[in-house]
């Protein structure tokens, strides 16, 4: 490959082609993959399957790229990584190596080879070289800076012309204005045999603020690809049953009138209806309600309905974008325009310093020259002025924050989608919970009359299944020993039996059993097993921890009063607002915030998705659906609630390091621009003002970690 | 000052040197999974030297 450009040439587009070789085919997302030994075991049983030609784990983005036969179907491949007790999802093909990430390192690297080579030629000046040394050494630096400047700053001169042609000004503005007129100036001076050139500036300004773009750039690469591995947590496959096969089929290929097979505790993936028997699906993420819905033979079944029971069969109805989304989109659109409005800081501070930056240049330009009348001597202070307060610490201000911090809280399971989401995090006074699947889950809970014993059973029963509500049950009884169990058979959809000193113990359906509950256990009599809503582990603490900060907590609901209350008890909490729909959501988030209100609005489901687009910033846990996550700003990769306050917590920090590092910049302005006003200004202070500076300002922030 | 005339062409040299392996170790993927490489100094295997270069087919 021949290209001129050399980032053109090191960030080529690395799709993979069918038939290319050696290049991966799939990827697999391992969210709990950390050290050296994770990464050996992944490899190591990925390459022993057959099929495999390479897997190469990437940690920074907990993901293994896997070169094999186009159309594999990596299920064997995650449950032979389940074994070795590793989590695999499938997750989308994404180009792991960013081509914007390699680019702009490219650029960084020139503008730092070209500022360490001119900073040397520099030294032997500033220590005293004159005459014809002086002037060579200039021009040999104009002749590495310019053409090394021209390729470095491109993306400041391309974000600045675009801000011009809107008519509007950002910090790229003067960046690119201060890189140009040092160039142009030093040119000048050295053809003129001047004592000042400020190709090493010129330079080292382009060096710092690539530097906090790549530290942007490498900040957005890993919240995206998070983003995407959480969307491969969602049912990506679903068995087909065609004729008498049962083919695993990605759920993306799902057509019209295909026929589904769904094991319980599955999530429907499309809408679709029901053919054969009935079930208990789970639609809390859809409506709120916490109680599970009885679907019969014939009704509908929504994408993000969990099944409680089952197996069941289903015909698809509609596939690609679900009917019920699109009405909740209606909602969002009208949500969305108000969130728009916000400007992130560093927009605001450019706005404010570009003026004044300008504003002081040109009046020192023009009051030397009205004193001397030398246009040479007034446009180099005029210049000198203009790369002195370059807004070099300024361009690093934000950036090294946002990096520091957003860094800090992924390592911690919280994802930051948005630029401006600390900002906005940062001011919030109020937050607003939904209830079902944010503090609570449906639960299986014993009744308080079964003895130790038959509790003994029961969790032993409950721990052979993998059904959701078994699972929840076995948390539920705690520290129970579980009983020592024989002939232990599970019937699939129905229920586990088993035997316990000669008698027959069973867990399963109601009608299995035979009583009229849902859920029974059978153990001599047979007991009924009620679904109850238990708050999630830590949402005690995190409501707590939210209180202690002074912040207003209210919970919406789409469940009835009754259960609201409960739970408005069980926290302490007083605003507890039941029978909501997304609607009225909307409506209280826009109440709270006409009162003049920051809101946080924290919730999971379909119901949240209008009013987290509205609040001042939204938190989704991981578990939400995808229109939830991608309607909020942070993601609680855990889904723990006790999170929510440390994000509230470094978002704070954040803001104030922003604020300090303003704080910097500006004293340090404040000592260089009379000096450079007045005419003292040297390449050699530049230099210093420059470098200290954007080291205070970079030191400062990794305090947000 | 006459042996400028050779080490400021040799220090030039040196950085074209250092900002060519920067271009190679770009192209080489290096950047890609910087926590990763840190962990796997620790592996004793060494079947897996480089990174599969997506852009060049490995065979």
């Amino acid at each position: 490959m021949i290209a001129a450009c050399p980032a053109c040439s090191a960030s080529p587009a690395n799709y993979a082609e069918p038939g290319d070789t050696g290049a991966p085919t799939h990827q697999l997302y391992l969210p709990t993959i950390h050290c050296a030994g994770c990464i050996q075991t992944v490899e190591s049983t990925l390459r022993a399957l057959p099929g495999i030609e390479a897997a190469r784990v990437n940690l920074s983005l907990r993901r293994v790229a896997v070169t094999a036969p186009f159309n594999a179907d990596p299920t064997p491949w995650i449950d032979a990584l389940a074994g070795a007790g590793i989590e695999a999802h499938e997750a989308d093909l994404a180009d792991t190596s960013d081509s914007r990430d390699r680019d702009i390192l490219m650029r960084l690297g020139v503008a730092g080879f070209a500022m360490m080579n001119v900073m040397l030629l520099s030294v032997a000046i500033w220590s005293g070289a004159t005459d014809a040394t002086r002037d060579l050494f200039h021009w040999i630096s104009g002749a590495i800076a310019i053409p090394a400047a021209m390729f470095s700053a491109q993306p400041f001169f391309k974000n600045a012309w675009t801000a011009l042609g809107a008519r509007r000004v950002n910090m790229d503005v003067p960046i690119s204005l201060a890189i140009l007129l040092a160039l142009g100036m030093s040119v000048y001076e050295t053809s003129a045999g001047g004592e000042h050139a400020y190709f090493d500036a010129a330079l080292s300004l382009t060096f710092f603020l690539l530097a906090g773009r790549v530290l942007d750039q490498r900040m957005r690469t890993a919240a995206r690809s998070a983003a995407q591995d959480l969307a491969a947590l969602e049912p990506r496959r679903a068995i087909v049953l065609r004729g008498e096969n049962r083919e695993s089929t990605a759920v993306s290929d799902l057509a019209i009138g295909d026929e589904i097979w769904l094991a319980a505790g599955g999530r429907v993936p499309v809408e679709a209806r029901l053919t054969a028997g009935s079930v208990q699906v789970d639609r809390s993420l859809l409506t709120g309600e916490s109680d599970p819905i009885r679907i019969d033979l014939g009704d509908t079944l929504y994408s993000g309905d969990v099944t409680l029971t089952g197996p069941i069969t289903a015909t698809v109805t509609t596939v690609g974008e679900d009917t019920m989304l699109r009405s909740i989109m209606q909602l969002v659109a009208r949500a969305e325009s108000a969130k728009s409005r916000y400007s992130g800081l560093a927009d605001r501070a450019a706005r404010a310093y570009v003026p004044i930056v300008h504003l002081t240049a040109f009046a020192a330009f023009a009051g030397w020259l009205i004193m001397t009348g030398d246009v040479r001597y007034a446009l180099n202070v005029a210049v000198a002025t203009l790369i002195i307060t370059c807004p070099c610490a300024l361009g690093l201000a934000v950036p090294a924050v946002a990096a520091a911090a957003t860094g800090g809280l992924f390592r911690r399971g919280l994802l930051v989608k948005s630029d401006t989401a600390l900002e906005r995090l940062a001011s919030i006074d109020t937050v607003v919970f939904d209830k079902t699947g944010t503090l609570t889950r449906p639960t299986l809970t014993a009744p308080d009359t079964l003895g130790r014993d038959a509790c003994a059973v029961l969790k032993a029963l409950a721990m052979q299944s993998d059904h959701p509500l078994s699972k929840s049950l076995v948390k539920t009884l705690g520290d129970i020993a579980p009983a020592r169990l024989g002939n232990i058979t599970e019937i699939a959809g129905t229920g586990v039996q088993a035997t316990y000193n000669g008698e027959t113990v069973r867990l399963g359906r109601g009608d299995w059993i035979g009583t009229d509950d849902a859920t029974a256990f059978q153990f001599g009599d047979s007991w009924p097993l009620h679904v109850t809503e238990h708050l999630l582990p830590g949402a005690r603490g995190g409501i707590e921890q939210l209180e202690a900060m002074g912040l207003s907590l209210h919970v919406l609901t789409g469940d009835n009063a009754t259960k609201a209350d409960a739970l408005g008890r069980e926290l302490g909490l007083t605003t507890v607002i039941a029978d909501v729909g997304p609607k009225e959501k909307l409506s209280y988030i826009e109440g709270l915030q006409a009162k003049g209100h920051h809101v946080l609005m924290v919730g999971d489901g379909l119901n949240d998705v209008a009013a987290l687009t509205a609040a001042d910033a939204a938190i989704s846990p991981g578990t939400a659906l995808e229109a939830s996550r991608s309607a909020a700003d942070v993601v609680l990769v855990s889904g723990q609630i006790e999170l929510v306050s440390e994000a509230i917590t470094t978002a704070k920090l954040a803001h104030r390091l922003i604020l300090q590092n303003f704080g910097l910049a500006a004293a340090y302005n404040m000592v260089a621009i009379p000096l450079a006003v007045c005419g003292f200004a040297s390449p050699l202070m530049a230099a210093l003002a420059m470098s200290t500076s954007s080291i205070t300002v970079t030191l400062n922030a990794l305090r947000a970690r | 000052m006459n042996i400028l005339v050779i080490l400021v062409p040799c220090s030039l040299l040196l950085g074209l040197g250092a900002l060519a392996a920067f271009v190679w170790t770009i192209r080489n993927n290096q950047y890609d999974d910087m926590e990763g490489d840190a962990h796997r100094i620790l592996l004793d295997d060494t079947y897996d030297m480089a990174p599969p270069a997506a852009s060049k087919p490995q065979k």
